[in-house]
């Protein structure tokens, strides 16, 4: 057993001062092992992007350990290293893409801040990974489709060639035709590239494809952690879990 | 006809919506024709198939250069085609009203949200003050907002997605409308808000003989929820079925759809991908998976 590539040990997470203060995680502990797809549930405000945020850096208060990699992680800086072994993508192609920049601009500077060489050839190898084509180098976003900007939004987080990736709800956005295109292309890179993912969605069915075990995040806590096969069975120790189990099976007040 | 009995509420036929380009006059719509009675309409399709300009152009919402044509839409044996916007507006939010997806661009974000309720009531049904404000409580009771006084009091930022869409669908029953629209009323929410909205929508339609049209992409959400289902490619209706037969659909389309979603219940190692077929787009509609009134509204064939 190789040393788990993530670890979170009673993470806290607060936003503003007493008496607005807003506690996001209120003690969370977390293990990813290396090469594993993690899925966090939840729904809105329950902490779980805030999870992703803080590890990324983008959360400026919390308390605990996060461990990447064997490196401890501190405050809102990350070394350079940190960089190269964790990249994130975000909710909203259509955000997450600097309007006016181009796809060859967009990687060749992720790129160069990478300190990678060869940087035309590296290009052309990453629109063909992520199932692009080198046709779409010059593009604009806005010439793109949702779908597309995802992928360009993928092959600009897999530049520095990654161990670990956070997807932040990467298909919620799209069409549920679109959202099966990435969900394969995620599991194809997963598995070519030995990537770990940390993966944070509130679609149950999404989680179970794409995770093999998974948290169940509620009011900034985990209240559950179980395999896609307990998932799928229905086997959870919290109501809450199966709650929303049952909720993503039937939606209506139909049904008797 | 009379207004109440048997005819339905809404009928639409050979409804179309084009926007001159400069490579040529698009068509988002291109020939959608349905009744709606006092049920449940589900209207599937993925983003640029139509579904939400279909419901724009029933409310008179097409903005020029769009121009909206039809050979009919009545409504409640009135035709509302193009009608001058001083009468739209006698139709539009108090007898057919529109919820939107997002909570966030449909409230202002500089106005208290009970103001807002009361502005919107007293516009529609020319009420006072007084008896706005109760209606704008009731209607946030009925949407099962715990604390209606407080969030009659608040701004939109201070109150949470499920909520503000709550607000909203609020603020578009209040005035007790035949036909609501709701284009994506919930998948900007959670799981558990989202049951209490479909509930909220499911009472109005069953206690009050409401017409719903149900714009949404979730084909699972719609086979549970609604009675009947639309399903658009392309501007067009490729598939008329009732929710239950869904997923038993015929329509390639319709099964493509349906295969590339997750499943817990069946996983699979691969989604299928959809592949989109020319002929869906423009060969001509098959009358065994489409409404008669599709097929009346292309008597000589589609196009």
């Amino acid at each position: 057993m190789s040393a788990p590539i993530l670890e979170i040990r009673d993470l806290r997470v607060w936003f503003g001062n007493p008496p607005d203060r807003v506690d996001a995680v209120k003690g969370v502990d977390l293990t990813v092992a290396r090469g594993e797809s993690f899925g966090l549930v939840g729904e809105s405000g329950s902490g779980k992007s805030t999870i992703l945020r803080a590890l990324a850096g983008l959360a400026p208060t919390w308390s605990g350990t996060i461990t990447v990699d064997g490196e401890s992680l501190r405050g809102t800086r990350r070394s350079p290293a940190f960089h190269r072994r964790v990249q994130m993508v975000f909710q909203d192609p259509y955000a997450s893409l600097h309007p006016r920049h181009t796809v060859d601009r967009v990687l060749s500077e992720t790129l160069r801040l990478q300190g990678m060489d060869d940087i035309d050839r590296r290009i052309g190898k990453l629109l063909d990974d992520v199932g692009l084509g080198r046709g779409f180098r010059f593009r604009y976003p806005h010439q793109l489709s949702g779908g597309q900007r995802q992928r360009v939004a993928v092959a600009r987080a897999l530049a520095g060639e990654p161990a670990l990736l956070l997807l932040d709800e990467p298909t919620s956005a799209l069409d549920v035709s679109v959202q099966a295109e990435i969900l394969n292309l995620l599991a194809d890179l997963r598995v070519e590239r030995g990537l770990t993912y940390v993966m944070v969605s509130h679609d149950l069915a999404v989680i179970g494809h794409l995770c093999q075990r998974l948290a169940v995040m509620q009011g900034g806590l985990i209240v559950d952690q179980l395999t896609a096969d307990d998932l799928r069975a229905g086997r959870a120790d919290s109501a809450y879990t199966r709650e929303l189990i049952a909720a993503s099976r039937s939606y209506a007040g139909r049904e008797a | 006809m009379t207004a109440t009995q048997p005819g339905p509420l809404l009928s639409v036929r050979d409804l179309r919506v084009a926007f001159p380009t400069r490579q040529g006059v698009f068509e988002a719509v291109r020939g959608v024709s349905f009744d709606l009675g006092r049920e449940r309409l589900g209207v599937v399709g993925e983003s640029g198939s139509g579904k939400s300009m279909t419901g724009r152009a029933i409310l008179g919402l097409v903005r020029p250069p769009g121009k909206v044509t039809a050979s009919r839409m009545e409504f409640e044996g009135k035709s509302i085609l193009n009608l001058p916007e001083r009468q739209m507006r006698a139709v539009r939010g108090r007898r057919i009203s529109m919820v939107m997806q997002d909570p966030k661009f449909s409230l202002n974000p500089v106005m208290r949200v009970g103001d807002q309720i009361v502005e919107a009531y007293r516009q529609q049904t020319g009420a006072g003050r007084a008896a706005a404000r109760q209606r704008a409580m009731e209607m946030l009771e009925a949407v099962r907002i715990r604390d209606p006084e407080r969030v009659f009091g608040a701004y939109p930022h201070e109150v949470s997605g499920g909520m503000g869409q709550r607000i909203m669908i609020a603020m578009m029953l209040a005035s007790g409308p035949e036909i609501l629209i709701a284009d994506e009323p919930t998948s900007a929410l959670d799981v558990s808000v989202r049951t209490e909205v479909l509930r909220i929508m499911d009472d109005l339609v069953t206690d009050r003989g409401m017409g719903l049209i149900f714009i949404s992409h979730d084909l699972n959400l719609v086979a549970q929820f609604c009675d009947r289902v639309l399903i658009m490619y392309a501007g067009r209706v490729v598939e008329t079925l009732a929710a239950r037969d869904l997923h038993n659909a015929r329509h390639p389309y319709t099964q493509g759809l349906l295969n590339s979603l997750p499943r817990l219940d069946a996983p699979r190692e691969r989604l299928a991908v959809l592949e989109r077929r020319p002929e869906w787009k423009d060969g001509p509609l098959d009358p065994a998976l489409v409404d008669a009134s599709m097929i009346d509204a292309f008597p000589g064939g589609v196009r």
